[in-house]
């Protein structure tokens, strides 16, 4: 697009990470939130905090923690409606006294004009952290320990996006940076600062998500060192949102040691300031930011992009006319075996098989009703067959699926994602992610399953 | 003991329209066509029929449910008709309906049809369909070519082949077909082709290109059949019997569990394997003259000699590339061109092999007749290598 607006693409430097077709923040938001919970006993909250959720009416993380296959008394909130959405959640979450584990989503794949700004800045990213309040027993060794927060709510439209919009209204940079940030932020700061008990000297690292100018004046302005500047990630996924704050504080956690002080600050509408401390027996060595932007594939084709954001409209051929109409009370009833990726094993012959049925597959046993819940979302797999289909309707043909074997037994013919023709191979490992599967134009719905892919 | 269906019934008129893009015929244009040529051949009337089977597989597509577009379309007086599915096997299903009601004494003569009206839709391949209100959420979209396709990948996989060997074996099927495709009148593809071609074909689902897909055409086959007793009675002399009839529908194995590998059709070995004891064929390889199988892709026809037990496991590339299967070889196979070059009207298309059949038996298959071939088989591949309905019939001419 530089030929239409040079100014905006000229500065431009890094990459920004978009969505693949099958991807929003919804099924971002499942895969960040099942490294979070990888080791870790499952959460009894859940809150999804977003601007760009797929459902205005329909509880997202519901639908996120049936993903994860959380407990059905598991407490789920959306927060969304501003970009400080992630860090109120996380102060609200600290806050609770009844000891209970909360697991914070923050996700975002916000939607650009093609040729603005914003189509330079946005990324598409998530973050999940486990939260429990400080005095709740048994937790193991935690990253950081909230010393203090701050909070001040003002209505300072710096960008908006009304109901029904898809893109943003941003307002000029410099009024945002000079009457908003240079004046908001300092005074929160040195509140929370205050209630620390620290200084900006005992900050070792800020996470400031605001532009690169207007985060030099806060540094300037609290007698900071530039060198306390948190990485923004810009460069390497773009301006991820509500996630923001939260992918920043991932950045800074991989490089704090014990005993340093972090400065998390959210901003839209107002501040959120969070002091927090890496504790003496913080666990470290976690390096899922650094592990999340290695694992990319590279979009070369602008037009497909624009395709898969729906903002392009190609010919996709009388087959992409497809009624996708679903069942609600068949989602309803397979809820688990679809949404939380659960089949079944026998409790006879430890046959694994999807979906889960009355009578057992093996040819061996054909047990009747002894099928025991797997979740199989974590395994491993491995691709038996596969093809590269130029006939079937896909939004990025072709489409590619395969026969794909459980680790511990099992097969399923499975779409395969995040590949490219030619990249397939029979023996190829598989492991599993949560995706769009398909879009019902005619109803505006989107439905989801899980996916192989090689990555 | 059941004694199975050997040399109950005799098959007394065939007939078969033309398959072709039939943009001047709907499915009733079609059933009248192939009766017509069914009746003259059994000599007989439409008001001899007992009992009729129609064998449709799109039915809200080609021409409705239930036993009225056949009814309707013959003005048949008021006889039962069926109408059965089971997926590309829906054709053979039909005929196995009409010759057990011959068989169980239920009427004398009955008359099963398959008929398949595809080129309605607008566009190229098979209409787009819903696999049902809960696999629809979960299986991939796929399509027949994608689905078969993956036989090769296994296959190739299992048995030490690259991509290229075995691509090679299959040009040399679809080559073959075209060859055979244009001795028959009625075939919907005549063009001779070239290895070339078929390599060169743009691809539809890797590792398969146009050339080695079948055709999607409209067409309608049936048969008449009676007893033997009734056959002779009507004055027949020489008359072709149904020898075995057999099916196998999958039941979960190959799509949910770790035991297939892929590389192969399960539920055909099982269908062949009833088929050769209800024919009282101990010798297969050297009893079967000639076949009709459902290479509704080339991948397909290659794992079917295998399948079928016409070819030692990872041998059919060689024994395909030797002829083995050309009307030379030594089991001549998809004489009128297949599925791939006759076309595959779905409904049709188990009725149009046993058509093949009949006519080589009788000595009526003109140009490409073979030389006094006594036993044929055909087989039928409904679905998907994952789940599928597999039928396995065998005629000969009776006793």
């Amino acid at each position: 697009m530089g030929w239409l607006s040079p100014p905006n693409v000229r500065p431009a430097a890094g990459e920004r990470a978009v969505c693949n077709w099958d991807e929003d923040s919804l099924t971002l938001g499942v895969e960040a939130a099942r490294g979070c919970l990888r080791g870790q006993h499952p959460p009894r909250a859940v809150t999804l905090a977003s601007t760009t959720l797929p459902f205005l009416d329909r509880s997202n993380a519901a639908l996120l923690a049936t993903a994860l296959d959380l407990a059905a008394g598991t407490e789920t909130l959306d927060v969304t409606g501003t970009l400080r959405a992630g860090t109120t959640a996380l102060a609200q979450a600290l806050r609770r006294g009844d000891a209970m584990t909360t697991l914070l989503v923050a996700s975002d794949a916000r939607e650009a004009r093609p040729g603005s700004q914003e189509e330079m800045d946005f990324g598409a990213a998530a973050v999940a952290l486990l939260l429990a309040p400080a005095d709740s027993a048994g937790s193991g060794p935690v990253l950081a320990q909230v010393l203090a927060t701050a909070h001040l709510a003002a209505d300072f439209v710096d960008h908006y996006r009304m109901e029904g919009e898809a893109f943003d209204y941003a307002l000029e940079e410099r009024w945002v940076r000079d009457a908003g940030i240079a004046k908001l932020l300092p005074q929160a700061i040195a509140t929370a600062l205050a209630s620390a008990g620290i200084s900006a000297a005992d900050v070792q690292h800020c996470v400031l998500p605001v532009s690169a100018a207007a985060a030099q004046r806060l540094v300037r302005a609290h007698g900071l060192d530039k060198a306390q500047l948190t990485d923004t990630q810009r460069a390497a996924c773009g301006e991820a949102g509500v996630a923001q704050p939260l992918l920043m504080l991932a950045a800074a956690l991989e490089i704090a040691i014990p005993g340093e002080n972090i400065l998390l600050v959210g901003f839209g509408q107002g501040v959120d300031v969070t002091v927090l401390r890496v504790p003496a027996n913080a666990a470290t060595g976690q390096r899922p930011l650094a592990a999340a932007l290695g694992a990319r594939r590279e979009e070369k084709s602008y037009t497909r992009y624009l395709s898969h954001r729906g903002l392009l409209e190609v010919d996709f051929g009388k087959r992409a006319e497809r009624d996708n109409r679903s069942a609600p009370s068949v989602m309803w009833r397979k809820s688990r075996q679809l949404t939380g990726f659960v089949g079944g094993r026998c409790s006879t012959c430890a046959t694994v098989q999807f979906p889960k049925s009355r009578v057992c597959v093996n040819p061996a046993c054909r047990a009747s009703d002894t099928q025991e819940d797997l979740r199989l979302a974590e395994l491993a797999g491995r691709v038996k067959s596969f093809t590269e289909d130029w006939q079937a309707y896909a939004p990025r043909p072709p489409a590619m699926y395969g026969n794909v074997e459980f680790e511990g037994g099992g097969n399923l013919l499975m779409e395969i994602t995040d590949a490219a023709a030619g990249e397939l191979a029979v023996g190829m490992p598989v492991r599993f992610v949560f995706r769009i599967k398909d879009v019902d134009r005619l109803r505006a719905f989107r439905r989801y399953f899980w996916k192989a892919t090689g990555r | 003991m059941a004694q199975g269906i050997r040399d109950r019934v005799a098959i007394i008129g065939m007939g078969c329209t033309h398959f072709s893009e039939r943009w001047d015929a709907g499915p009733e244009d079609l059933m009248v066509e192939a009766v017509g040529e069914a009746l003259t051949d059994a000599g007989i009337a439409r008001d001899d029929i007992g009992a009729a089977w129609l064998g449709v597989f799109f039915d809200e597509q080609s021409t409705g449910k239930s036993a009225l577009p056949l009814s309707l379309a013959l003005r048949l007086p008021n006889i039962p008709v069926t109408r059965v599915e089971n997926l590309c096997a829906t054709g053979t299903e039909a005929l196995r309906g009409a010759v057990y009601a011959v068989a169980a004494g239920a009427c004398d003569i009955a008359l099963a049809v398959g008929v398949e009206k595809l080129k309605d839709t607008g566009y190229a391949g098979l209409p787009e369909r819903t696999k049902g209100t809960f696999e629809d959420l979960y299986l991939p979209g796929s399509t027949a070519p994608g689905a078969f396709a993956q036989l090769a990948s296994a296959y190739g996989a299992r048995h030490g082949f690259s991509m290229e060997q075995l691509r090679e074996a299959m040009a040399h099927i679809s080559v073959q077909s075209h060859a055979n495709g244009a001795r028959n009148p009625k075939a919907h593809l005549r063009n001779r082709i070239t290895k070339e071609q078929v390599l060169a074909a743009p691809m539809i689902a890797y590792p398969l290109g146009m050339l080695d897909c079948c055709g999607v055409s409209d067409g309608a086959a049936c048969a008449i059949v009676t007893t033997p007793e009734k056959a002779r009675a009507l004055g027949k002399r020489d008359f072709v019997t149904v020898k075995a009839l057999q099916l196998a529908p999958s039941n979960g194995v190959e799509m949910g569990h770790q035991s297939w590998d892929g590389s192969y059709t399960l539920t055909t070995r099982l269908a062949a394997a009833r088929a050769f004891v209800e024919a009282g064929i101990a010798k297969p390889r050297e009893a079967i003259d000639l076949m009709e199988v459902h290479d509704c892709f080339s991948i397909t026809q290659l794992v079917l000699m295998e399948d079928l037990g016409f070819s030692e496991p990872g041998r059919a590339p060689h024994d395909v590339l030797a002829g083995r299967y050309g009307p030379d070889g030594a089991i001549p196979c998809q004489m009128d061109g297949g599925l791939k070059c006759f076309g595959h009207p779905i409904g049709a298309t188990g009725l149009r092999m046993a058509y093949e059949i009949y006519l080589q038996l009788l000595g009526r298959a003109g140009e490409r007749q073979l030389a006094a071939p006594s036993l044929g088989l055909t087989h039928n591949l409904g679905g998907i290598p994952n789940r599928n309905v597999a039928s396995v019939a065998i005629f000969g001419l009776a006793a």
